[in-house]
């Protein structure tokens, strides 16, 4: 048992899941330089870091529920350095949109956004995605203290609700849901232990405000 | 499977011809998976021996053409035609067949018969996706017919000059190529005449997005993204910019009257 909290709070161990998370970014960079992403490098592009970014916010999510049911508590550590890198992958994946898709064109762009829910939604996302990147910093928490600052980030549960509906209208047109399901089954189920904990808790209070009421 | 140099116009473009590598390996044929990468992967199974096409419905002259007696039907062309996919790429490909008119003119159509119907197979026991819920089964197409008397829509077994691979639609398979390339079925069993348009797989499967005619018009969007501008695979680079799509896919001088009158943004 012990060993596993040295482990986590080991002085390489930032550093080694810093670059575990890098390495879908460095995969795709140097796919992008040598040729390596299949018959169409954007498409390929701009829905792996869409992929990557569903995937970061469910690791995201693992996080709290993980830290509790293993009694680890040093995950919580990881946890800032996790919801930046959804916020790394889903700024990629705008750009990648933008310049690939759309050559920076910004009017283009912003007919696309207006016209179609599917992009809407993305981009809401991503706009509801950039406070919590920006108030990241310990000094923010200080500032907004603990309670707000707590309050805006559990935007992540709106957020991870429109990134699945952005996935689903993506697929929708084709009919493909499979991948959808997988990505909202491990969303449900994270957001599912978190009120299950909810309830759980608020039964217990009042439980022992009754218990008191009797005394 | 060697084609003559075909004579009917717009049969034959001048652009570069996308590698035979990218033209069979990504492709969409869902009964193989919803991959482009699954058909080339999956289709090895299809079994294009025997096969025989059945020609059915408003017709004097219903009966089935083994796939012997309908490469014989008529000389084989080469055609060079530009391929537009509804999802935004493009590619050009040398195609070998004969116009499907040759064919229609053999079985005799009835005046009553108004479309034609192309029946792709839908053998769960090759084709391991026919069965999944993303399309109803079998995967069925449909032209109007004066759009399948044009000359440009191709009856085709081959593509660069060899026989269709199996992922590409083997043994038989349509070619339209100013219409987006979901409309050409593959793999066809069942060719048939009827006197209602028919319903169409991807229409039923997304009315609001995929239309009966599905005509390539960059001034008609699909609801999720601009048919403004295409990919043309192979060619453009990772950041070049893409580029402008044609009406009716550069065929507008060929198959322009087909459509005149009417109003496209309701016919897509």
């Amino acid at each position: 048992m012990l060993s596993r909290h040295k482990l986590l709070l080991h002085g390489a161990s930032k550093p080694v899941v810093f670059l575990l998370c890098l390495l879908p970014f460095f995969w795709l960079f140097f796919g992008a330089l040598t040729d390596q992403l299949g018959v169409n490098p954007a498409e390929t592009l701009i829905r792996a870091t869409g992929d990557w970014t569903l995937r970061f916010i469910c690791i995201v999510l693992l996080v709290t529920p993980l830290r509790v049911i293993s009694k680890t508590p040093t995950l919580a550590r990881f946890r800032r350095m996790l919801g930046l890198f959804t916020y790394f992958y889903v700024v990629i994946h705008l750009l990648s949109y933008s310049w690939l898709d759309r050559g920076f064109d910004v009017p283009e762009i912003v007919k696309d956004i207006i016209k179609r829910p599917f992009i809407l939604v993305g981009f809401l996302s991503f706009l509801l995605l950039t406070p919590l990147a920006l108030t990241s910093f310990n000094k923010a928490i200080k500032t907004m203290g603990a309670k707000r600052w707590q309050l805006l980030h559990k935007l992540v549960y709106v957020i991870s609700g429109l990134g699945l509906l952005h996935f689903f209208w993506m697929r929708a047109g084709k009919n493909n849901f499979a991948e959808v399901f997988v990505y909202a089954g491990i969303v449900a189920l994270l957001l599912g232990w978190r009120l299950w904990q909810f309830v759980k808790k608020k039964r217990l209070s009042s439980v022992s405000a009754g218990a008191a009421s009797l005394i | 499977l060697a084609g003559a140099k075909s004579l009917v116009a717009g049969a034959v473009t001048m652009e570069n011809i996308s590698s035979y590598k990218d033209a069979t390996s990504y492709n969409n044929y869902y009964e193989f998976g919803t991959d482009k990468s699954d058909p080339a992967q999956n289709a090895h199974t299809l079994v294009t021996k025997p096969w025989s096409v059945a020609i059915e419905g408003l017709v004097k002259q219903p009966r089935s053409y083994t796939l012997e007696e309908l490469l014989k039907l008529s000389p084989q062309e080469e055609r060079i035609y530009r391929l537009r996919c509804v999802e935004g790429w493009s590619m050009v490909l040398p195609w070998v067949g004969y116009s499907l008119s040759e064919l229609i003119k053999k079985v005799e159509p009835l005046s009553s018969a108004k479309y034609v119907e192309f029946v792709t197979l839908a053998d769960p026991k090759t084709m391991p996706f026919v069965g999944s819920r993303v399309l109803d089964w079998p995967y069925v197409e449909g032209l109007r017919m004066d759009e399948a008397l044009h000359p440009l829509a191709l009856l085709t077994f081959g593509m660069y000059g060899e026989v269709l691979p199996n992922q590409n639609g083997a043994p038989v398979r349509m070619v339209l190529p100013w219409k987006y390339g979901f409309k050409s079925g593959k793999s066809i069993v069942k060719i048939r005449f009827t006197d209602k348009q028919p319903g169409t797989a991807w229409n039923k499967a997304a009315k609001q997005e995929y239309g009966f005619f599905s005509n390539v018009n960059p001034l008609v969007d699909h609801p999720r993204w601009s048919q403004a501008t295409e990919r043309r695979i192979g060619e453009d680079g990772l950041f070049t910019k893409k580029r402008k799509t044609l009406m009716f896919n550069g065929y507008e001088a060929q198959v322009g009257q087909l459509y005149a009158g009417m109003d496209l943004k309701k016919n897509f």
